[in-house]
């Protein structure tokens, strides 16, 4: 019924336009010249060897890991009872208050890295690492807002008045009825959340120093002097790993969720 | 006493988000607008300037093209997703949700592979003998449009599945009972109510195209600055600090415009079709 020819071809075309270009970086990650070539002539995983004995690559992806979690934790600890405050109760300004929540979505990424450099490293004199922790919290709390956000809204609170007449403490009810309610929604932010932080340039870029570089801040300036075939490798590495995840998320709520 | 608990659950957020966005974003932006610093005439000059203006117009007119493509693009791949079988529907929404989970320095190196001097499309061309000098597609305002278009065609096609996702299909049935084509049904149905989606769309598609770090400075270089590559030219080679901050604030104040404009266009459209019904 919804049948259009027309539309069909462009969606396919579409669809090579968004997955050829991945397609190319993985058949050029098998390559044997130094240089990208496509087609490629002959075939090796030396490129693969080269992005794992990289020590600059390895130690940029275990920060970015950890940044990326613990920046999430730190904004499903926020946002999480912010979302149940602004969802539960009424509450003057909520409009207002949530707009603030969402606000660094507003702000530029680079701006927010370059005022947090200037901020926390230059005027406080702290640490390069405590900024990346706040420049990420700050970009993944919106998420957070918004998908536990939805859940919040729209689970029936009955339950929990039910609880509290029952002699439950308001923290108790709100971590053993509120909280497995909404279990959905608060992994699929945390999964959102960390894949942004993970992959995210603008914030990182001001926030680096001696050995505290984010993985995508470390391809970066690993692409300005090379032109060789192991940032493909990194990146089907990088792609599988998405893969994964996306298998993890699907088999534990369906990917429906997130979208 | 139990008033006050909503509150007290959000003040830690907002505690953190006054001190850690807003104190660092004003100390930042403020010390442009005093006297000494040139206060609002920052701002008169960064326009009365013929290379900023074009930095400024150029990245409207990129975030513009984009926009419009990725609509373009998206509405009849929406369209036709929308239109699936469950089963095939989440298997191509987690195609579209694959390139968006995907690192921007790796979708853009991508573009790099096939632009470039030694690039998929310039051998291609070589070899077949249409052009004897590579052409230059790298470093251009095309290659920065192309890269974006790719960067953020995922999230228009996303916002409009879940938009189209909710028109009845007895109403377009209806339609075509009534003697309409599938191509008017779909141009008198399910454009008009895709248009909150669209506008979704479009503003999640300009401003980050408009705020976007990555794809201009890996296609575009210096060449073809964007705002955001200005923004960072500054800070990291020139280290003018009062430069940023004016920069900052214009991307920071135009994208609040554009996301207002698009809403009072969204509201009032929203209001005609009501007129309609």
């Amino acid at each position: 019924m919804r049948k259009q020819k027309g539309m069909t071809i462009i969606a396919i075309l579409v669809f090579a336009f968004l997955f050829l270009p991945l397609l190319l970086i993985v058949v050029t990650s098998f390559g044997t010249a130094a240089a990208i070539q496509f087609p490629i002539k002959g075939f090796t995983l030396d490129w693969y060897g080269n992005a794992l004995r990289s020590e600059t690559m390895l130690e940029s992806f275990k920060l970015s890991l950890i940044v990326g979690l613990l920046a999430t934790i730190l904004a499903l600890l926020v946002g999480v009872p912010a979302s149940y405050a602004l969802a539960r109760y009424t509450v003057k300004g909520k409009n207002l208050i949530k707009s603030f929540f969402l606000s660094p979505t507003v702000i530029p990424g680079i701006v927010v890295g370059y005022t947090l450099f200037q901020f926390i490293v230059v005027a406080l004199g702290l640490p390069v690492f405590q900024g990346l922790l706040i420049g990420h919290f700050l970009i993944s709390l919106p998420y957070i807002i918004r998908v536990v956000g939805s859940s919040m809204d729209q689970l029936d609170y009955s339950m929990e008045e039910v609880a509290w007449t029952l002699g439950c403490t308001r923290f108790r009810a709100f971590m053993q009825i509120v909280l497995p309610n909404v279990s959905s929604g608060i992994f699929a932010a945390f999964m959102l959340a960390f894949v942004n932080s993970f992959n995210n340039v603008p914030v990182s870029m001001f926030l680096s120093g001696p050995g505290v570089t984010m993985l995508p801040t470390s391809l970066l300036s690993y692409m300005e002097y090379n032109y060789d075939p192991t940032v493909s490798a990194i990146s089907v590495m990088l792609m599988l790993l998405t893969i994964g995840l996306m298998y993890l998320i699907e088999k534990t709520l369906g990917l429906a969720s997130i979208a | 006493m139990k008033k006050n608990i909503p509150y007290m659950i959000l003040l830690p957020g907002i505690i953190l988000l006054v001190f850690f966005l807003m104190v660092p974003l004003i100390a930042s932006i403020f010390p442009t607008f005093l006297p000494k610093n040139g206060g609002i005439g920052n701002y008169i000059a960064f326009f009365q300037d013929e290379y900023n203006r074009g930095i400024f117009w150029r990245t409207i007119r990129v975030s513009g093209i984009v926009t419009i493509i990725s609509l373009i693009l998206g509405i009849p791949t929406a369209y036709f997703i929308a239109g699936l079988q469950k089963k095939w529907r989440g298997i191509l929404m987690a195609m579209t949700l694959f390139p968006l989970l995907t690192n921007s320095v790796i979708r853009s190196f991508a573009w790099i592979n096939i632009l470039g001097k030694n690039g998929v499309i310039n051998n291609f061309l070589l070899s077949v003998g249409i052009i004897d000098q590579p052409l230059s597609l790298l470093y251009t305002e095309f290659a920065i449009i192309i890269g974006s278009v790719y960067l953020f065609l995922p999230t228009m096609i996303m916002t409009l599945v879940g938009v189209m996702e909710n028109i009845e299909g007895e109403m377009l049935e209806a339609a075509e009972t009534l003697g309409a084509s599938p191509f008017i049904a779909f141009i008198k149905i399910v454009l008009p109510l895709s248009i909150p989606g669209a506008i979704v769309g479009s503003i999640l598609v300009f401003t980050g195209t408009l705020t976007a770090y990555t794809t201009p400075q890996l296609l575009g270089g210096n060449q073809k600055m964007l705002l955001a590559t200005f923004l960072y030219q500054k800070a990291s080679t020139l280290g003018d600090w009062n430069a940023v901050a004016i920069i900052a604030l214009i991307m920071i104040v135009t994208t609040l415009i554009v996301m207002k404009g698009l809403n009072v266009i969204a509201s009032r459209m929203d209001r005609r079709e009501m007129n309609h019904a």
